[in-house]
Protein backbone atom coordinates (compact mmCIF):
# COMPACT_ATOMS: atom_id res chain seq x y z
CA UNK A 1 0.00 0.00 0.00
CA UNK A 2 1.37 3.34 -1.06
CA UNK A 3 2.45 5.97 1.44
CA UNK A 4 -0.06 8.61 0.30
CA UNK A 5 -3.07 6.35 0.59
CA UNK A 6 -1.91 5.28 4.01
CA UNK A 7 -1.71 8.89 5.18
CA UNK A 8 -5.08 9.88 3.80
CA UNK A 9 -6.82 6.90 5.35
CA UNK A 10 -5.24 7.17 8.77
CA UNK A 11 -4.98 10.96 9.34
CA UNK A 12 -8.52 12.24 9.86
CA UNK A 13 -7.53 15.89 9.38
CA UNK A 14 -6.01 15.20 5.96
CA UNK A 15 -9.07 13.14 4.98
CA UNK A 16 -11.43 15.99 5.93
CA UNK A 17 -9.42 18.61 4.05
CA UNK A 18 -9.16 16.51 0.89
CA UNK A 19 -12.87 15.56 1.09
CA UNK A 20 -13.73 19.26 1.26
CA UNK A 21 -11.61 19.95 -1.81
CA UNK A 22 -13.51 17.27 -3.72
CA UNK A 23 -16.89 18.62 -2.58
CA UNK A 24 -16.19 22.29 -3.42
CA UNK A 25 -14.33 21.62 -6.66
CA UNK A 26 -17.33 21.98 -8.96
CA UNK A 27 -18.71 24.90 -6.96
CA UNK A 28 -15.43 26.77 -7.35
CA UNK A 29 -15.97 26.83 -11.10
CA UNK A 30 -19.78 27.12 -11.15
CA UNK A 31 -20.62 29.39 -8.23
CA UNK A 32 -17.64 31.59 -7.29
CA UNK A 33 -17.27 33.37 -10.68
CA UNK A 34 -20.96 34.41 -10.57
CA UNK A 35 -19.96 37.03 -8.02
CA UNK A 36 -17.60 38.55 -10.59
CA UNK A 37 -19.83 38.79 -13.67
CA UNK A 38 -21.46 41.96 -14.97
CA UNK A 39 -24.73 40.24 -15.87
CA UNK A 40 -25.25 38.80 -12.39
CA UNK A 41 -24.09 41.73 -10.26
CA UNK A 42 -25.41 44.83 -12.02
CA UNK A 43 -29.07 45.92 -12.16
CA UNK A 44 -30.82 46.14 -15.52
CA UNK A 45 -31.52 49.67 -16.81
CA UNK A 46 -34.01 51.52 -14.67
CA UNK A 47 -34.20 48.97 -11.86
CA UNK A 48 -34.67 50.62 -8.47
CA UNK A 49 -34.68 49.05 -5.03
CA UNK A 50 -38.16 48.34 -3.68
CA UNK A 51 -39.92 51.29 -2.07
CA UNK A 52 -40.80 50.99 1.60
CA UNK A 53 -44.35 49.88 0.75
CA UNK A 54 -43.19 47.35 -1.86
CA UNK A 55 -40.58 46.03 0.57
CA UNK A 56 -43.24 45.43 3.22
CA UNK A 57 -45.41 43.77 0.58
CA UNK A 58 -42.55 41.52 -0.36
CA UNK A 59 -42.12 40.47 3.27
CA UNK A 60 -45.82 39.64 3.48
CA UNK A 61 -45.51 37.69 0.21
CA UNK A 62 -42.79 35.68 1.95
CA UNK A 63 -44.80 35.37 5.18
CA UNK A 64 -47.86 34.01 3.38
CA UNK A 65 -45.75 31.49 1.50
CA UNK A 66 -46.74 32.72 -1.96
CA UNK A 67 -43.43 31.42 -3.28
CA UNK A 68 -44.61 27.88 -2.55
CA UNK A 69 -47.06 28.02 -5.45
CA UNK A 70 -45.84 30.92 -7.60
CA UNK A 71 -42.48 31.11 -9.30
CA UNK A 72 -40.85 34.38 -10.35
CA UNK A 73 -38.65 33.07 -13.10
CA UNK A 74 -39.71 33.03 -16.74
CA UNK A 75 -37.53 30.60 -18.62
CA UNK A 76 -36.36 31.30 -22.17
CA UNK A 77 -38.91 29.07 -23.87
CA UNK A 78 -41.48 30.40 -26.33
CA UNK A 79 -44.33 28.74 -24.43
CA UNK A 80 -43.40 30.79 -21.37
CA UNK A 81 -42.65 34.10 -23.04
CA UNK A 82 -45.94 33.96 -24.97
CA UNK A 83 -47.83 33.59 -21.73
CA UNK A 84 -45.85 35.72 -19.32
CA UNK A 85 -43.65 38.08 -21.33
CA UNK A 86 -39.90 38.45 -21.78
CA UNK A 87 -37.81 35.78 -20.09
CA UNK A 88 -36.21 36.75 -16.77
CA UNK A 89 -32.61 37.95 -16.66
CA UNK A 90 -30.24 37.92 -13.68
CA UNK A 91 -29.90 41.71 -13.49
CA UNK A 92 -33.59 42.04 -12.56
CA UNK A 93 -33.05 40.31 -9.21
CA UNK A 94 -30.19 42.47 -7.88
CA UNK A 95 -32.42 43.96 -5.17
CA UNK A 96 -34.09 40.67 -4.24
CA UNK A 97 -32.60 39.36 -1.01
CA UNK A 98 -33.34 36.55 -1.08
CA UNK A 99 -34.70 36.13 -4.60
CA UNK A 100 -38.11 34.45 -4.83
CA UNK A 101 -37.65 32.44 -8.01
CA UNK A 102 -39.47 29.50 -6.49
CA UNK A 103 -39.42 26.04 -7.97
CA UNK A 104 -43.07 25.07 -8.29
CA UNK A 105 -46.00 26.47 -10.24
CA UNK A 106 -49.28 25.48 -8.72
CA UNK A 107 -50.31 28.98 -9.76
CA UNK A 108 -48.87 31.00 -12.62
CA UNK A 109 -45.47 32.64 -12.70
CA UNK A 110 -45.60 36.16 -11.25
CA UNK A 111 -42.38 37.67 -12.46
CA UNK A 112 -44.09 39.96 -15.00
CA UNK A 113 -47.41 40.39 -13.23
CA UNK A 114 -46.65 44.10 -12.63
CA UNK A 115 -49.14 46.21 -14.57
CA UNK A 116 -50.84 43.16 -16.07
CA UNK A 117 -54.01 43.55 -13.99
CA UNK A 118 -55.53 46.55 -12.27
CA UNK A 119 -54.94 47.26 -8.58
CA UNK A 120 -58.63 46.65 -8.02
CA UNK A 121 -58.38 43.22 -9.59
CA UNK A 122 -55.57 42.30 -7.21
CA UNK A 123 -57.57 43.50 -4.22
CA UNK A 124 -60.64 41.50 -5.14
CA UNK A 125 -58.55 38.50 -6.11
CA UNK A 126 -56.47 38.39 -2.92
CA UNK A 127 -59.52 38.72 -0.69
CA UNK A 128 -61.33 35.96 -2.54
CA UNK A 129 -59.88 34.63 -5.81
CA UNK A 130 -63.22 33.00 -6.76
CA UNK A 131 -64.82 36.43 -7.11
CA UNK A 132 -62.93 37.01 -10.34
CA UNK A 133 -61.69 33.56 -11.34
CA UNK A 134 -64.39 31.02 -10.47
CA UNK A 135 -62.11 28.08 -11.34
CA UNK A 136 -59.30 29.27 -9.05
CA UNK A 137 -57.89 26.97 -6.37
CA UNK A 138 -55.87 29.74 -4.73
CA UNK A 139 -56.59 30.25 -1.02
CA UNK A 140 -58.28 33.46 0.12
CA UNK A 141 -56.28 36.01 2.07
CA UNK A 142 -59.04 38.17 3.58
CA UNK A 143 -56.99 39.23 6.60
CA UNK A 144 -54.62 41.25 4.40
CA UNK A 145 -57.34 43.86 4.01
CA UNK A 146 -58.04 44.00 7.74
CA UNK A 147 -54.46 44.05 9.03
CA UNK A 148 -52.88 47.47 9.33
CA UNK A 149 -49.32 47.45 8.07
CA UNK A 150 -46.79 47.12 10.88
CA UNK A 151 -44.22 49.72 9.89
CA UNK A 152 -42.18 49.57 13.08
CA UNK A 153 -39.04 48.03 11.62
CA UNK A 154 -39.05 49.43 8.08
CA UNK A 155 -36.08 51.72 8.76
CA UNK A 156 -34.08 48.84 10.22
CA UNK A 157 -34.84 46.76 7.15
CA UNK A 158 -33.76 49.54 4.82
CA UNK A 159 -30.54 50.37 6.66
CA UNK A 160 -29.67 46.66 6.65
CA UNK A 161 -30.21 46.56 2.91
CA UNK A 162 -27.99 49.63 2.51
CA UNK A 163 -25.19 47.62 4.11
CA UNK A 164 -25.79 44.96 1.47
CA UNK A 165 -25.53 47.56 -1.29
CA UNK A 166 -29.09 48.78 -1.95
CA UNK A 167 -28.85 52.50 -2.80
CA UNK A 168 -31.46 53.93 -0.42
CA UNK A 169 -30.78 57.57 0.41
CA UNK A 170 -30.96 58.85 3.98
CA UNK A 171 -33.97 60.93 2.98
CA UNK A 172 -35.80 57.86 1.68
CA UNK A 173 -35.15 55.97 4.89
CA UNK A 174 -36.19 59.02 6.91
CA UNK A 175 -39.48 59.29 5.00
CA UNK A 176 -40.22 55.56 4.90
CA UNK A 177 -42.54 55.23 7.94
CA UNK A 178 -44.65 58.15 6.73
CA UNK A 179 -45.24 56.44 3.37
CA UNK A 180 -46.65 53.41 5.20
CA UNK A 181 -49.07 55.44 7.28
CA UNK A 182 -52.65 54.21 7.06
CA UNK A 183 -51.78 51.38 4.66
CA UNK A 184 -53.06 47.85 5.02
CA UNK A 185 -51.13 44.69 4.31
CA UNK A 186 -53.23 44.36 1.17
CA UNK A 187 -51.99 47.74 -0.10
CA UNK A 188 -48.42 46.60 0.42
CA UNK A 189 -48.83 43.27 -1.36
CA UNK A 190 -50.58 44.92 -4.33
CA UNK A 191 -47.83 47.57 -4.53
CA UNK A 192 -45.22 44.82 -4.52
CA UNK A 193 -46.97 42.73 -7.17
CA UNK A 194 -47.48 45.75 -9.41
CA UNK A 195 -43.74 46.49 -9.26
CA UNK A 196 -42.66 43.08 -10.52
CA UNK A 197 -40.84 42.63 -13.79
CA UNK A 198 -41.44 46.05 -15.32
CA UNK A 199 -37.91 46.75 -16.49
CA UNK A 200 -37.47 44.27 -19.29
CA UNK A 201 -40.08 44.62 -22.02
CA UNK A 202 -41.33 42.22 -24.61
CA UNK A 203 -40.09 43.23 -28.05
CA UNK A 204 -42.91 43.22 -30.59
CA UNK B 1 -16.43 42.56 -23.79
CA UNK B 2 -16.36 39.57 -21.53
CA UNK B 3 -19.07 39.24 -18.93
CA UNK B 4 -16.41 38.71 -16.26
CA UNK B 5 -15.22 41.69 -14.27
CA UNK B 6 -11.68 40.44 -14.83
CA UNK B 7 -10.20 37.91 -17.25
CA UNK B 8 -8.74 36.21 -14.20
CA UNK B 9 -12.09 34.51 -13.64
CA UNK B 10 -12.10 33.01 -17.09
CA UNK B 11 -8.70 31.44 -16.45
CA UNK B 12 -9.83 30.45 -12.95
CA UNK B 13 -12.68 28.39 -14.43
CA UNK B 14 -10.42 26.89 -17.09
CA UNK B 15 -7.90 25.91 -14.42
CA UNK B 16 -10.52 24.28 -12.16
CA UNK B 17 -12.35 22.44 -14.93
CA UNK B 18 -9.28 21.50 -16.95
CA UNK B 19 -7.26 20.65 -13.87
CA UNK B 20 -10.07 18.42 -12.64
CA UNK B 21 -10.13 16.49 -15.88
CA UNK B 22 -6.35 16.06 -15.92
CA UNK B 23 -6.34 14.94 -12.29
CA UNK B 24 -9.08 12.36 -12.89
CA UNK B 25 -7.15 11.07 -15.90
CA UNK B 26 -4.04 10.73 -13.74
CA UNK B 27 -5.95 8.82 -11.07
CA UNK B 28 -7.43 6.45 -13.66
CA UNK B 29 -4.01 5.81 -15.14
CA UNK B 30 -2.88 4.90 -11.62
CA UNK B 31 -5.39 2.06 -11.35
CA UNK B 32 -4.38 0.76 -14.78
CA UNK B 33 -0.70 0.37 -14.02
CA UNK B 34 0.82 -2.79 -15.33
CA UNK B 35 2.45 -3.23 -11.93
CA UNK B 36 -0.91 -3.38 -10.17
CA UNK B 37 -1.09 -7.10 -9.72
CA UNK B 38 -4.27 -9.00 -9.03
CA UNK B 39 -4.54 -10.65 -5.62
CA UNK B 40 -2.08 -8.43 -3.70
CA UNK B 41 -3.56 -7.34 -0.37
CA UNK B 42 -3.52 -3.66 0.62
CA UNK B 43 -2.81 -4.56 4.20
CA UNK B 44 -6.32 -3.72 5.46
CA UNK B 45 -7.79 -6.54 7.50
CA UNK B 46 -11.19 -6.67 9.17
CA UNK B 47 -12.82 -9.32 11.27
CA UNK B 48 -9.60 -11.29 11.64
CA UNK B 49 -9.25 -12.53 8.07
CA UNK B 50 -11.26 -10.26 5.73
CA UNK B 51 -8.71 -8.58 3.47
CA UNK B 52 -8.90 -5.76 0.91
CA UNK B 53 -7.15 -6.52 -2.37
CA UNK B 54 -5.67 -3.96 -4.73
CA UNK B 55 -6.99 -5.37 -8.01
CA UNK B 56 -7.04 -3.23 -11.15
CA UNK B 57 -10.48 -2.03 -12.33
CA UNK B 58 -12.24 -4.29 -14.81
CA UNK B 59 -11.53 -3.10 -18.35
CA UNK B 60 -15.16 -2.31 -19.30
CA UNK B 61 -15.52 -0.21 -16.20
CA UNK B 62 -12.25 1.59 -16.79
CA UNK B 63 -13.29 2.39 -20.35
CA UNK B 64 -16.53 3.92 -19.13
CA UNK B 65 -14.48 6.33 -17.04
CA UNK B 66 -12.26 7.10 -20.02
CA UNK B 67 -15.38 7.73 -22.06
CA UNK B 68 -16.65 10.32 -19.56
CA UNK B 69 -13.34 12.15 -19.88
CA UNK B 70 -13.50 11.98 -23.66
CA UNK B 71 -17.11 13.24 -23.54
CA UNK B 72 -16.19 16.12 -21.23
CA UNK B 73 -13.34 17.27 -23.45
CA UNK B 74 -15.54 17.07 -26.55
CA UNK B 75 -18.37 18.93 -24.82
CA UNK B 76 -16.12 21.71 -23.60
CA UNK B 77 -14.73 22.18 -27.13
CA UNK B 78 -18.19 22.30 -28.74
CA UNK B 79 -20.18 24.19 -26.08
CA UNK B 80 -19.46 27.15 -23.79
CA UNK B 81 -17.97 26.08 -20.48
CA UNK B 82 -14.28 26.96 -20.38
CA UNK B 83 -14.42 30.52 -19.02
CA UNK B 84 -14.90 33.05 -21.81
CA UNK B 85 -14.45 30.46 -24.57
CA UNK B 86 -17.76 30.30 -26.46
CA UNK B 87 -17.37 26.81 -27.90
CA UNK B 88 -16.96 26.16 -31.61
CA UNK B 89 -20.69 25.53 -32.19
CA UNK B 90 -21.49 29.07 -30.98
CA UNK B 91 -24.47 27.72 -28.99
CA UNK B 92 -26.18 30.07 -26.53
CA UNK B 93 -29.34 29.71 -24.46
CA UNK B 94 -30.71 32.96 -25.89
CA UNK B 95 -29.79 31.84 -29.40
CA UNK B 96 -31.76 28.62 -28.93
CA UNK B 97 -34.74 30.59 -27.64
CA UNK B 98 -34.60 33.00 -30.56
CA UNK B 99 -34.40 30.12 -33.02
CA UNK B 100 -37.51 28.62 -31.41
CA UNK B 101 -39.34 31.94 -31.70
CA UNK B 102 -38.16 32.44 -35.30
CA UNK B 103 -39.39 28.96 -36.25
CA UNK B 104 -42.81 29.72 -34.74
CA UNK B 105 -42.94 33.11 -36.46
CA UNK B 106 -42.12 31.48 -39.79
CA UNK B 107 -44.95 28.98 -39.25
CA UNK B 108 -47.63 31.26 -37.82
CA UNK B 109 -46.45 34.67 -39.02
CA UNK B 110 -48.18 34.62 -42.42
CA UNK B 111 -51.45 33.50 -40.82
CA UNK B 112 -51.27 36.26 -38.20
CA UNK B 113 -50.42 38.79 -40.92
CA UNK B 114 -53.44 37.67 -42.92
CA UNK B 115 -55.72 37.90 -39.87
CA UNK B 116 -54.32 41.31 -39.09
CA UNK B 117 -55.33 42.59 -42.54
CA UNK B 118 -58.85 41.19 -42.27
CA UNK B 119 -61.46 43.61 -40.89
CA UNK B 120 -62.80 42.66 -37.44
CA UNK B 121 -66.37 42.02 -38.55
CA UNK B 122 -65.19 39.63 -41.27
CA UNK B 123 -62.62 37.97 -39.01
CA UNK B 124 -65.36 37.31 -36.44
CA UNK B 125 -66.92 34.75 -38.79
CA UNK B 126 -63.57 33.12 -39.66
CA UNK B 127 -63.57 29.83 -37.77
CA UNK B 128 -59.78 29.40 -37.68
CA UNK B 129 -59.27 32.93 -36.43
CA UNK B 130 -61.93 32.52 -33.76
CA UNK B 131 -60.38 29.26 -32.54
CA UNK B 132 -57.13 31.15 -32.16
CA UNK B 133 -59.02 34.05 -30.59
CA UNK B 134 -60.63 31.81 -28.00
CA UNK B 135 -57.26 30.42 -26.95
CA UNK B 136 -55.76 33.88 -26.76
CA UNK B 137 -58.75 35.06 -24.75
CA UNK B 138 -58.50 32.22 -22.25
CA UNK B 139 -54.79 32.87 -21.91
CA UNK B 140 -54.72 36.65 -21.60
CA UNK B 141 -58.22 37.94 -20.81
CA UNK B 142 -60.09 35.32 -18.82
CA UNK B 143 -58.36 36.17 -15.56
CA UNK B 144 -60.51 39.32 -15.28
CA UNK B 145 -63.32 38.78 -17.79
CA UNK B 146 -63.87 35.12 -16.93
CA UNK B 147 -63.23 32.05 -19.07
CA UNK B 148 -66.84 32.35 -20.30
CA UNK B 149 -66.32 36.11 -20.93
CA UNK B 150 -69.23 36.93 -18.63
CA UNK B 151 -67.03 39.02 -16.36
CA UNK B 152 -67.35 39.51 -12.63
CA UNK B 153 -68.49 42.42 -10.46
CA UNK B 154 -66.24 45.27 -11.55
CA UNK B 155 -65.00 43.41 -14.63
CA UNK B 156 -67.24 43.81 -17.66
CA UNK B 157 -69.31 41.04 -19.20
CA UNK B 158 -68.25 40.89 -22.85
CA UNK B 159 -71.23 38.88 -24.13
CA UNK B 160 -74.09 41.26 -23.37
CA UNK B 161 -73.43 43.82 -26.15
CA UNK B 162 -73.42 46.59 -23.56
CA UNK B 163 -70.26 48.66 -23.89
CA UNK B 164 -68.64 51.19 -21.59
CA UNK B 165 -66.29 52.42 -24.31
CA UNK B 166 -68.17 51.40 -27.40
CA UNK B 167 -68.67 48.09 -29.17
CA UNK B 168 -67.56 49.06 -32.67
CA UNK B 169 -64.58 47.02 -33.89
CA UNK B 170 -62.06 49.83 -33.63
CA UNK B 171 -63.36 50.86 -30.21
CA UNK B 172 -62.89 47.31 -28.92
CA UNK B 173 -59.45 47.14 -30.44
CA UNK B 174 -58.49 50.48 -28.90
CA UNK B 175 -59.64 49.24 -25.48
CA UNK B 176 -57.40 46.18 -25.80
CA UNK B 177 -54.37 47.97 -27.24
CA UNK B 178 -54.33 51.12 -25.14
CA UNK B 179 -56.32 50.20 -22.06
CA UNK B 180 -59.08 52.22 -20.40
CA UNK B 181 -59.35 54.03 -17.12
CA UNK B 182 -62.78 54.72 -15.73
CA UNK B 183 -63.38 56.91 -12.73
CA UNK B 184 -66.66 57.55 -10.95
CA UNK B 185 -66.01 60.09 -8.19
CA UNK B 186 -67.46 59.81 -4.73
CA UNK B 187 -70.75 61.76 -4.56
CA UNK B 188 -71.70 61.30 -0.94
CA UNK B 189 -70.68 64.82 0.11
CA UNK B 190 -72.01 66.76 -2.92
CA UNK B 191 -75.34 64.94 -2.66
CA UNK B 192 -75.67 65.88 0.99
CA UNK B 193 -75.04 62.53 2.64
CA UNK B 194 -76.91 59.24 2.68
CA UNK B 195 -80.30 60.81 2.07
CA UNK B 196 -79.19 62.41 -1.19
CA UNK B 197 -77.52 59.18 -2.27
CA UNK B 198 -80.78 57.30 -1.57
CA UNK B 199 -82.77 59.69 -3.75
CA UNK B 200 -80.37 59.55 -6.70
CA UNK B 201 -80.11 55.76 -6.41
CA UNK B 202 -83.88 55.54 -6.51
CA UNK B 203 -84.02 57.71 -9.63
CA UNK B 204 -81.25 55.63 -11.27
CA UNK B 205 -83.28 52.49 -10.61
CA UNK B 206 -86.32 54.13 -12.18
CA UNK B 207 -84.19 54.89 -15.26
CA UNK B 208 -83.55 51.17 -15.55
CA UNK B 209 -87.29 50.56 -15.50
CA UNK B 210 -87.54 49.23 -11.99
CA UNK B 211 -90.50 49.88 -9.70
CA UNK B 212 -89.64 52.68 -7.29
CA UNK B 213 -91.31 55.30 -5.14
CA UNK B 214 -92.11 58.03 -7.67
CA UNK B 215 -91.78 60.95 -5.25
CA UNK B 216 -88.34 59.85 -4.07
CA UNK B 217 -87.29 59.32 -7.68
CA UNK B 218 -88.50 62.80 -8.61
CA UNK B 219 -86.38 64.26 -5.80
CA UNK B 220 -83.46 62.20 -7.05
CA UNK B 221 -83.96 63.47 -10.60
CA UNK B 222 -83.30 67.04 -9.46
CA UNK B 223 -79.95 66.06 -8.07
CA UNK B 224 -79.23 63.78 -11.05
CA UNK B 225 -79.81 66.69 -13.43
CA UNK B 226 -77.42 68.77 -11.38
CA UNK B 227 -74.54 66.37 -10.82
CA UNK B 228 -74.77 63.27 -13.04
CA UNK B 229 -75.82 64.38 -16.51
CA UNK B 230 -72.32 65.59 -17.40
CA UNK B 231 -71.15 62.02 -17.86
CA UNK B 232 -74.30 59.88 -17.84
CA UNK B 233 -76.25 62.28 -20.14
CA UNK B 234 -79.67 63.76 -19.37
CA UNK B 235 -81.47 60.57 -20.43
CA UNK B 236 -79.03 58.36 -18.47
CA UNK B 237 -77.73 56.52 -21.53
CA UNK B 238 -74.11 57.27 -20.69
CA UNK B 239 -71.19 58.36 -22.81
CA UNK B 240 -68.73 55.95 -24.43
CA UNK B 241 -66.15 58.72 -24.78
CA UNK B 242 -65.87 58.82 -20.99
CA UNK B 243 -66.68 55.22 -20.23
CA UNK B 244 -69.78 56.42 -18.39
CA UNK B 245 -72.18 53.47 -18.29
CA UNK B 246 -75.66 53.45 -19.71
CA UNK B 247 -77.97 53.47 -16.67
CA UNK B 248 -81.16 52.62 -18.52
CA UNK B 249 -80.57 49.00 -19.54
CA UNK B 250 -80.50 47.35 -16.11
CA UNK B 251 -76.96 46.05 -16.69
CA UNK B 252 -74.77 46.80 -13.69
CA UNK B 253 -71.00 46.49 -13.67
CA UNK B 254 -70.77 46.68 -9.88
CA UNK B 255 -74.04 44.96 -9.07
CA UNK B 256 -77.63 46.16 -9.43
CA UNK B 257 -78.88 45.71 -5.89
CA UNK B 258 -79.99 48.97 -4.19
CA UNK B 259 -77.08 48.57 -1.82
CA UNK B 260 -74.51 48.21 -4.63
CA UNK B 261 -75.94 51.15 -6.55
CA UNK B 262 -75.86 53.33 -3.44
CA UNK B 263 -72.31 52.28 -2.77
CA UNK B 264 -71.27 53.15 -6.33
CA UNK B 265 -72.80 56.61 -5.93
CA UNK B 266 -71.56 57.27 -2.42
CA UNK B 267 -68.02 55.92 -2.64
CA UNK B 268 -67.35 56.14 -6.35
CA UNK B 269 -65.77 53.43 -8.49
CA UNK B 270 -62.64 53.16 -10.53
CA UNK B 271 -62.05 50.59 -13.21
CA UNK B 272 -58.91 49.99 -15.13
CA UNK B 273 -58.24 47.96 -18.22
CA UNK B 274 -54.46 47.65 -18.71
CA UNK B 275 -52.91 48.45 -22.10
CA UNK B 276 -51.83 45.38 -24.06
CA UNK B 277 -50.23 46.76 -27.22
CA UNK B 278 -46.70 46.23 -25.99
CA UNK B 279 -47.30 42.76 -24.58
CA UNK B 280 -49.60 41.31 -27.25
CA UNK B 281 -48.74 43.36 -30.32
CA UNK B 282 -51.07 44.45 -33.11
CA UNK B 283 -51.95 41.09 -34.64
CA UNK B 284 -53.03 39.35 -31.44
CA UNK B 285 -54.92 42.43 -30.26
CA UNK B 286 -56.74 42.48 -33.58
CA UNK B 287 -57.70 38.79 -33.34
CA UNK B 288 -58.84 39.31 -29.76
CA UNK B 289 -60.91 42.31 -30.80
CA UNK B 290 -62.59 40.13 -33.41
CA UNK B 291 -63.19 37.37 -30.86
CA UNK B 292 -64.69 39.78 -28.35
CA UNK B 293 -66.78 41.32 -31.13
CA UNK B 294 -68.00 37.85 -32.13
CA UNK B 295 -69.20 37.11 -28.58
CA UNK B 296 -72.06 39.58 -28.93
CA UNK B 297 -72.48 39.42 -32.72
CA UNK B 298 -73.30 35.82 -33.40
CA UNK B 299 -73.46 35.31 -37.14
CA UNK B 300 -75.02 31.84 -37.15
Amino acid sequence: MSGIQDKVETKVGVLIVLSLVVVVWGGLAQIVPLFFQHSTTEPVDGLKPYTALQLEGRDIYIREGCVGCHSQMIRPFRAETERYGHYSVAGEFIYDRPFLWGSKRTGPDLHRVGGRYSDEWHRVHLINPRDVVPESIMPSYPWLEENALDSGDIQTKMTTLVVLGHPYSDAEIEAAPATLEGKTELDAVVAYLQSLGLHVKQRR
Amino acid sequence: MSDFTSEFWSWFIIAIAGGGIVWLFYLLRGTNKADTEAGVPTGHVWDEDLQELNNPLPRWWLFMFYFTIFFAVGYLILYPGMGSFKGILGWTEVGEYEAEVAAADAEFGPLFAQFEQTPVAELASNEAAMNAGERLFVNYCSVCHGSDARGAPGFPNLRDNDWLYGGAPDQIEASIMHGRTGAMPSWEAPLGGADGVDKVATYVMSLAGRDVDETVAAAGKEKFDMFCVGCHMPDGTGNVALGAPNLTNNIWLYGGSPRSIKESIAKGRSGSMPAHSEFLGKAKSHILAAYVYSLSHKTD
